[in-house]
């Protein structure tokens, strides 16, 4: 028997059990097995997210709504859903909150919930604002230095000291002297849900 | 401690002195964590993953517990030795095929392992011998807190531990237990078997299917969700499900036994027969053969053998070990004539190889 996937003559014969179609076999050569096995071990279910996400967006939206859908940003990491939509991985914590009625949906479609009851941290971090605005001031920061503006980059570098020291009371994401024009509170009980009003700091 | 002090080593997880470990090899749990200041492994740009990398190793190695733990940056590592690690399932395939800036930390005795910047900032993972997934969820309980105690983890009040992958989105968990069911393969059961379980929320899958004329029967089980449920549920299902896999693994061995002990001794003969006198062998051989041989051990058709040195030759005989064991680097078929005289050193003269 021959390789599905090339000439060489398929060594591994690998069984998929779980499809709901019921068991599938795949014959493989030795190197394409290896290719196979790394992409869709039991840890990653991937292949069957892309699938779940493909049909319930394909149910829900018209072909408008999901090219608005796709263009959709992350304000933090700037991964678009489109992105998100090929690679089935997110850009940052952020993006549960931005894109949080695109997710729920598919998060009950993968889980059968939508809340979390195991381990929590034992401590708070922190809030999750004030984590999101290091992430976005460590790339203003870069931008700065890529743009020779060395003293920019130089007051970027101590707000994130400052912010990563836990001085989070004092300097909140709406109030720090930046460009960005959030006004959302710092902290709060309600966590990064909390962030949701500030979804248009910059692009 | 070098690699090539672990190479000639035995895994914790391999000794098979865990419960059930003639069917069961070994128990697994990994928890996906992420820093909740960096964005996720995929969308950090170089520097930020140089950050998140020495970040996460600084506090690893300030952890006193843990002065006897290997700290590997893969950047810097040849490919064999990535390889190696693969192999001794330190770490993922992913993980050694990936570039950029990331690490694993390894607990000699291989209890655990830490892996930084692969999906995920960190992925730790536990494993234990046999059917044991009560101790591999204590270990890496403790594991996480320590960790947790020293790094701001991304958690969201209601989603819980955030990840790349929704898939892991919650406890970030998932259980998993490696099983070697020769016998349900032989009577062609093992479908039956794994269907009857399909409804409860379990994965399952074949690493090398039957039909096959190359095979290991192993299969592994793990929990499909990581949202919703506790750690200890997700726990209890998978240590639900495993026992009664085990059951129709050994009833499926004593049909094998009373209805046709003859045929299959001389099966589990001739493949120990072909192991320790063939004079190349490739690795998917090998494995076809060492997982009768396995099956025979534990019948008790093969007496000379430990259950222990059949484990780790399984892992032994895969091409980065026999490169690190023989030292240097070998073409596909200089391995399979390694990987043959290697095979009757440890099971030639009644396996001379059962001490550990
Ligand atoms: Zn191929
Ligand atoms: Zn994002």
């Amino acid at each position: 028997m021959k390789c599905q996937q090339c000439e060489k003559p398929a060594t591994f014969h690998i069984t998929e059990l779980t499809e709901p179609t019921g068991p599938v076999m795949v014959h493989l050569c030795e190197e394409h097995a290896r290719v196979y096995l790394s992409q869709e071990s039991a840890d990653s279910p991937t292949n069957a997210l892309a699938g779940i996400l493909a049909k319930q967006l394909k149910l829900e939206q018209t072909a408008e709504q999901l090219a608005k859908l796709d263009k959709k940003t992350c304000p933090v990491c700037g991964i678009t859903f489109a992105e998100f939509r090929q690679e089935g991985r997110l850009g940052c914590g952020y993006d549960y909150v931005c894109f949080e009625e695109d997710l729920t949906p598919l998060l009950l479609n993968i889980h059968g919930a939508k809340t979390h009851r195991g381990k929590r941290p034992r401590r708070a971090s922190g809030s999750p604002a004030r984590q999101h605005r290091i992430i976005q001031m460590r790339r203003e920061m870069q931008d700065a230095i890529s743009n020779e503006d060395y003293e920019r980059a130089g007051e970027l570098r101590d707000q994130i000291r400052d912010l990563e020291n836990g001085q989070d009371e004092t300097v909140d994401p709406g109030s720090a002297r930046s460009s960005v024009g959030s006004s959302e509170a710092s902290d709060s009980s309600a966590g990064i849900q909390e962030e949701k009003n500030g979804g248009e700091i910059e692009g | 401690m070098k690699l090539e002090e672990l190479a000639s080593k035995c895994g914790e997880w391999l000794r098979g002195s865990g419960p059930e470990p003639d069917i069961v090899i070994s128990s697994r749990i990994r928890l996906a964590r992420n820093l909740a200041e960096f964005p996720f492994v995929r969308r950090a740009n170089a520097d930020e993953r140089s950050q998140i990398s020495k970040k996460v190793r600084g506090k690893i190695e300030s952890i006193k517990e843990w002065d006897h733990l290997l700290y590997l940056e893969l950047q810097n590592m040849d490919e064999i030795d990535r390889q190696f690690l693969v192999e001794r399932q330190l770490m993922s395939r992913e993980m050694a095929d990936s570039e950029g800036d990331r690490g694993v930390a390894i607990d000699t005795e291989e209890r655990f392992s830490v892996m930084v910047n692969e999906e995920d900032h960190l992925r730790i993972q536990v494993m234990c011998s046999g059917l044991d997934l009560n101790t591999a969820w204590e270990t890496i309980n403790t594991i996480d807190d320590l960790l947790e105690s020293r790094l701001n983890y991304a958690f969201h009040d209601n989603l819980g531990y955030l990840t790349a992958c929704p898939t892991n989105v919650g406890t970030g968990m998932r259980v998993s237990v490696m099983l070697h069911l020769p016998a349900l393969v032989i009577t062609r059961e093992i479908e039956k078997v794994f269907r009857s379980l399909q409804k409860i929320n379990v994965a399952v899958r074949g690493l090398y299917g039957e039909g096959s004329q190359y095979m290991g029967d192993f299969y592994q089980v793990s929990n499909q969700i990581t949202l919703g449920r506790t750690e200890q549920d997700l726990v209890a299902t998978v240590n639900e499900v495993v026992p009664r896999i085990i059951e129709y693994e050994r009833k499926a061995r004593n049909f094998l036994i009373n209805e046709s002990e003859q045929d299959l001794h001389d099966d589990v003969s001739r493949a120990y027969g072909i192991l320790c006198t063939a004079k190349k062998i490739s690795s998917e051989e090998t494995l076809h053969y060492l997982s009768k041989v396995r099956m025979g051990v534990n019948l008790g058709l093969i007496r000379s053998i430990a259950i222990e040195t059949i484990n780790k030759l399984f892992v032994h005989t895969q091409p980065a070990h026999l490169q690190k064991l023989r030292g240097q680097q070998l073409s596909v078929a200089d391995r399979n004539i390694e990987r043959a005289s290697y095979l009757q050193g440890h099971l030639g003269h009644g396996g001379q190889a059962n001490s550990p």
